[in-house]
């Protein structure tokens, strides 16, 4: 059996490199704005060393003119949205009549919240998404209404609090209380759903570099989230890549939000553990 | 198109049905992997089995591989072996087994397997994200797996 996955395997190189195909990712480096260096490949961390030597981020699979958009805010599409959320930040809203800047100050300030969420919150003794504490806060201290998980509103804000971390390394806790969330995020990794009975790892750590029909598969890493996609011309959020990707494997899926996809967020952020953060980034 | 595709699949099943020899996917004898016999009892068309193989909504099996005679098809992917030369490497009845259910020949393969219809976690409505429900079946019918063996069974080099 091994042997014959490892002959097929040679053969896949081999004929890779007859027809010149460009399957494994690029020799790159992204700088920000000719100034922040991104890092898009890491050693792996060590939760993941079994199954990989290094992370990479999705940036290194995609072609040179989608990566040379991301490279410069002004011809990064997802940075119109930012602006929007930065409007949004300053603007009072709900029975409190507070804006975001009234309780953290500028958007800037937020740099280095990006990098730990998800993480535990110990008043509601769960593991929280960015987008949940965002909605918590528009609840419980500006009496605001909830925002829809994956609606316009909250991805261009999650994109704002992204983009102020930029270049932050991905430091997701998986110890402690998040522990468990994070063991059931892994368990739903590895496991094969629907007819075509493939997991997340089965693409995005087994086959990774290789094409599927017109996808070049990447380590399916969300340090670039929310990503503008070029196909949909819209921010993307994490949950709603899931959700896409899981339904490709003609199953049921699961729902924005859900705590399936808040455990498996945990755990898909913690297997970039290193990799800077990119938000918004740049996808096909 | 995609209700006329189903429509179709359901009468050539129904007609299948009626000649009483189509075997039930959940019926299907594999004796490591292997299926010696046919799943219908009619001769597989190998030009509608080229078609099977590269339609995006049927088998769709250059998704995960290279076929040197399907050249016109774009984008053909990387994941399995190319299939140039299966009819060398594989008999016809490895090949019926192959593609009614790699996972046996092949154990933790990536194939799908293309004639089978239970054990599975979370089955969904095609690719709609919502549960399966009662128009449930295998991914291929019966005639067009023998119709896929048929073709590959002309892959020599
Ligand atoms: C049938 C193959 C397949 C499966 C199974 C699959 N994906 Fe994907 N995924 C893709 C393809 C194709 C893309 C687009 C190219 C890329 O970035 O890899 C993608 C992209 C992604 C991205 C975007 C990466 C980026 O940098 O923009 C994430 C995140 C992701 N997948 C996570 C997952 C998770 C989590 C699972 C399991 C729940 C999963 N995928 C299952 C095929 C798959
Ligand atoms: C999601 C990926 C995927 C799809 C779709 C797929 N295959 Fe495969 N196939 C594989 C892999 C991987 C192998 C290698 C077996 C292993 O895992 O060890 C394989 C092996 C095979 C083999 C034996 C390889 C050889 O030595 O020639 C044949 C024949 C084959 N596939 C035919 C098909 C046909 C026909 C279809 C569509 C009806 C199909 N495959 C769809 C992934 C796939």
């Amino acid at each position: 059996m091994t042997n014959f996955k490892q002959a097929i395997g040679v053969f896949v190189v081999a004929s890779t490199v007859a027809m010149g195909a460009v399957a494994d990712p690029v020799d790159d480096t992204l700088v920000l704005n000719e100034e922040t260096t991104i890092v898009t490949r890491t050693a792996a961390p060590a939760h993941v060393a079994d199954a990989l030597d290094e992370v990479m981020s999705g940036w290194l699979f995609r072609g040179t003119e989608t990566r040379a958009m991301q490279a410069d805010d002004f011809d990064n599409p997802g940075m119109i949205f930012v602006e929007q959320a930065e409007d949004t930040w300053n603007t009072a809203e709900g029975t409190e009549g507070k804006s975001c800047a009234d309780c953290h100050g500028a958007s800037d300030e937020m740099a280095g919240v990006r990098p730990t969420f998800p993480k535990w919150n110990d008043a509601a003794e769960e593991v929280f998404t960015l987008e949940m504490q965002i909605n918590d806060c528009r609840e419980n201290r500006m009496g605001a209404e909830k925002w829809k998980y994956t609606g316009g509103d909250m991805v261009n804000m999650t994109a704002l609090l992204a983009s102020v971390s930029r270049g932050m390394p991905v430091d997701v806790a998986i110890d402690g209380p998040a522990q468990s969330t994070w063991e059931d995020g892994k368990e739903l990794y590895y496991t094969r759903t629907g007819q075509l009975e493939l997991s997340c790892a089965n693409c995005h750590e087994d086959s990774y570099g290789l094409m599927i029909r017109a996808d070049h598969l990447s380590q399916g890493q969300i340090n670039g989230f929310p990503v503008y996609r070029l196909k949909n011309t819209k921010l993307n959020a994490v949950h709603d890549r899931f959700k896409g990707c899981i339904r490709d494997t003609r199953a049921e899926t699961y729902s924005p939000g859900s705590p399936e996809f808040v455990a498996l967020e945990l755990y898909v952020a913690s297997r970039g553990n290193g990799l800077s953060v990119e938000g918004p980034a740049v996808r096909n | 198109m995609r209700i006329s595709i189903l429509t179709m699949a359901v009468v050539a099943v129904s007609a299948a049905a009626l000649s009483a020899a189509e075997i039930d996917p959940k019926e299907v004898n594999y004796e490591d992997g292997v299926v010696k016999a046919s799943l219908t009892g009619v001769a597989g068309d190998p030009a509608n089995g080229a078609e099977v193989v590269g339609n995006k909504s049927l088998g769709n099996c250059v998704a995960c591989h290279q076929v040197s005679d399907l050249a016109d098809i774009p984008f053909q992917g990387e994941i399995g072996p190319p299939l140039d030369g299966a009819a060398d490497r594989w008999s016809e009845a490895e090949l019926r087994g192959i593609v009614a259910n790699a996972k046996i020949m092949f154990e933790d393969t990536m194939m799908p397997a293309f004639y089978k219809v239970d054990g599975f976690i979370r089955p969904g409505n095609a690719y709609t994200g919502e549960a399966a429900d009662e128009t449930f079946g295998p991914l291929l019918s019966a005639q067009q797996i023998e119709d896929v063996v048929a073709y590959l069974s002309t892959l020599k080099e």
